[in-house]
């Protein structure tokens, strides 16, 4: 938190008042992230279609400023001006209410991401716990969403999301479990501090040290690293898992009848999560913040560097696992809903199981 | 102790993005499993036939376009065929060669639309758009030769109504050779995928009987295992001079009959029809391709059918003259709207998302169901 003690000193200098300081400190703190997610957002929205663009044989959007990079900043205009279209037969309070709960269950996850050493929005110690939980904060949403719409293709995408989601938790939650054995830790900054160093003291080669664990370790992580990066794109509904909104089958599934702002805001929570899941998957396996080959930083002896360098590899981390989801989007068809399921229950999840036994014990001995 | 539930009625359509084009099923569910489909069509009804009885026989030809949009050349073709029959007019060799490759070409379009779109049904966009990456350049052959992309009035009874491009015999070539590699991508990227199997393996399962009592034809047939083509079991035109294959439904991935074998045999049927197009460029005879045509389309009374195969199945024309200048009855018997008649039977204890990709595989255009 030591953006937050310099921004705690620098306004008490000037006002000599804790609480003032305190508020003033709090709400810069809590929206720092969500600057970055609206920046990531109206990048990733645009690379999405470039990238379908690309891996289709098509341009892409590029009509709206040089190569169509303001394609996102026109679309975000559109949607603000639209008409909000709450129809006769909804209900109402519920309608409104669902993406504002969509969208902080997903942001409220940024809270705990440790975005380098020197920034993380609440240093607590049940980090990783609190992301899961967190992230499932979106079912009742998506579900409010879906009924209040009074729509038959809502409920049905609502009911499927609800299911995928709670059912895609179990196997992150096991291939977490299995770390938190080994690190003994769930807080993600002494997480990612573990995995300092170079790129083998990643916690997919094994974690830090050089025992002989160490080297046991590395075929089980990988398949826990698939597992969990499998089961967190299930949980943000990303091709192959996108049942929820197939655009062929349920129109667009839960929010079908949302239009203008409420419409983006089902849109902002879509791509923050993809990042959070993302930064989820790094900072567990991938160091985090950490960078593979040291800092410049402290080769040159300029140590404010650092915690920006530590920025820049976890934005990267981040955005590479990002991509690497909407390459899959525009390569895979759509799983059917019971095969989604049968994936889940019958494939992750003892894998998931068995990976944790073995992991637990090769740590007791 | 028994929960009181309630089946769910679905509307599917007609504004639906998967019903392609103006259908609406009528969807009974039992939570996601579907206990019946009904579908309504209609919508798209334009009196093809009552307004043919009305026009002459040249006029009908464009007409004949609008029915199955995806494939107006088989549709002129089959009522060329069935007015030649009518009149008795012996073709110029050019003519006939020339429509057998319009055709296949036609063939070769339909069926990507068809693939391109069933990918997209299952979820997957990008085999949709490298699917009518593909179809321009077979659209771009037929813009040369009668200046048209969809609607041609190309075919008339008794002959062409131009002669072809100077361009089109070398630029066909190229597009065959371009053409070939493409299928393998096609292939690769959706085919042979996992998950595109999973999806329609052991789904919609036509067994060949069914098939058989429901008057399915075209590649639903074949792919229910039956080796049935009008182009080599009744043939028309000059396809009796070419060599090609039948493909049929093999099962490979799971039960003969289930929406990957329909999908399979749409994909082997645009390489023989490459082959075929091949070899009618090779033996393209000289000619002139105007001279049969009637000057006054008068045909004596009685009556015909004449039948094609056309991407969906069997096309056929039911021309009733009573000697006077327009038909006095003109009925066509369009694939799609028998296949359509299928969905229930396919559809029951499948689950929402699997209409979807039987639908797909049914590829009906509504153009030709409502006509």
């Amino acid at each position: 938190m030591i953006i937050y003690d310099f921004l705690y000193n620098l306004v008490y200098s000037l006002f000599q008042s804790a609480l003032v300081s305190n508020i003033v400190a709090m709400t810069i703190c809590a929206a720092l992230p969500l600057i970055f997610v609206l920046t990531f957002v109206l990048w990733a929205v645009l690379a999405e279609r470039k990238v379908s663009a690309w891996m289709q044989d098509r341009v892409g959007p590029n009509r709206t400023g040089p190569h169509g990079i303001l394609q996102t900043v026109a679309d975000l205009i559109k949607l603000l001006q639209k008409e909000d279209i709450v129809a006769s037969e909804n209900d109402r309070p519920l309608f409104n209410i669902a993406p504002v709960l969509v969208f902080s269950g997903s942001y409220v996850v940024f809270a705990v991401l440790p975005f380098s050493f020197a920034f993380i929005g609440s240093n607590i110690d049940l980090g990783l716990i609190f992301l899961v939980a967190a992230s499932g904060f979106v079912v009742p949403g998506i579900l409010m969403a879906g009924w209040s719409s009074n729509n038959k293709y809502s409920l049905l995408g609502a009911m499927r999301s609800a299911a995928q989601i709670v059912s895609y938790e179990i196997p992150t939650l096991l291939v977490l479990v299995t770390i938190i054995m080994i690190t003994g830790t769930t807080n993600l900054r002494t997480l990612s501090e573990m995995q300092t160093g170079y790129f083998w003291n990643w916690m997919i080669f094994g974690g830090p040290g050089l025992s002989a664990a160490k080297f046991l370790f590395i075929p089980f992580m990988f398949i826990g690293f698939i597992i969990l990066y499998i089961s967190t794109l299930a949980e943000v509904n990303r091709t192959p898992f996108d049942i929820p909104e197939a655009e062929s089958e349920l129109v667009s599934g839960f929010h079908t009848e949302y239009s203008g702002m409420k419409f983006a805001m089902f849109f902002l929570s879509e791509y923050a999560n993809m990042f959070a899941v993302s930064a989820l998957v790094s900072a567990v396996f991938l160091g985090g913040y950490q960078s593979p080959f040291g800092y410049i930083g402290n080769l040159i002896h300029v140590t404010w560097l650092v915690p920006i360098e530590q920025f820049f590899w976890f934005a990267f981390k981040g955005v590479f696992f990002v991509l690497v989801q909407m390459w899959l989007r525009w390569t895979l068809p759509r799983l059917r809903v019971d095969q989604l399921m049968a994936l889940c229950w019958k494939y992750l999840i003892p894998i998931a199981f068995v990976n944790l036994i073995i992991v637990g014990l090769i740590t007791v001995l | 102790m028994a929960i009181k539930t309630e089946e769910m009625v679905l509307n599917m359509g007609p504004q639906h993005p998967s019903t392609h084009g103006v259908l609406r099923l009528e969807l009974v569910l039992e939570g996601e499993i579907i206990q019946k489909v009904t579908p309504h069509i209609g919508y798209l009804h334009r009196c093809f036939e009552k307004h043919c009885e009305a026009m002459t026989y040249p006029q009908i030809v464009p007409y004949t376009d609008r029915m199955d949009y995806l494939a107006a050349m088989g549709n002129e073709l089959g009522y060329a065929v069935a007015v030649e029959k009518l009149l008795g007019i012996e073709l110029p060799p050019r003519v006939e060669y020339i429509r057998v490759i319009m055709a296949e070409l036609q063939r070769i379009a339909s069926h990507l639309v068809a693939i391109g779109t069933y990918g997209a049904d299952i979820g997957a966009m990008t085999p949709f758009l490298f699917a009518f990456r593909d179809r321009e350049v077979v659209l771009n052959l037929f813009e040369i030769t009668c200046g048209a992309r969809m609607l041609y009035n190309y075919i008339w009874p008794g002959g062409l109504s131009h002669d072809l491009h100077p361009d089109f015999v070398r630029l066909t070539r190229e597009f065959c050779t371009y053409f070939k590699p493409k299928i393998v991508e096609m292939n690769n990227l959706l085919s042979t995928n996992r998950i595109f199997i999973e999806r329609t393996a052991n789904v919609g399962i036509l067994p060949l009987e069914t098939a058989i009592n429901y008057g399915i034809t075209g590649p639903m047939l074949r792919g229910s295992g039956f080796k049935w083509d009008l182009r080599k079991d009744d043939p028309y035109s000059v396809y009796d001079k070419f060599d090609f294959d039948i493909p049929v439904g093999t099962g490979k991935h799971g039960t003969v009959g289930d929406c990957w074998d329909r999908y399979d045999v749409r994909i082997k049927e645009m390489e023989e029809s490459v082959k075929i197009v091949e070899q009618a460029l090779d033996q393209l005879p000289e000619g002139d391709v105007t001279s049969a045509i009637p000057k006054r389309i008068k045909p004596v009374v009685g009556s015909v059918y004449a039948r094609v195969e056309n991407p969906r199945g069997e096309l056929g024309y039911f021309i009733v003259s009573t000697g006077g200048t327009s038909p006095f009855r003109l009925k066509v018997r369009g694939p799609s709207f028998v296949n359509l008649g299928i969905m229930d039977v396919l559809c029951k204890n499948h689950m929402v998302a699997d209409v979807i990709a039987i639908l797909g595989s049914v590829d009906i255009v509504l153009g030709e169901v409502d006509r």
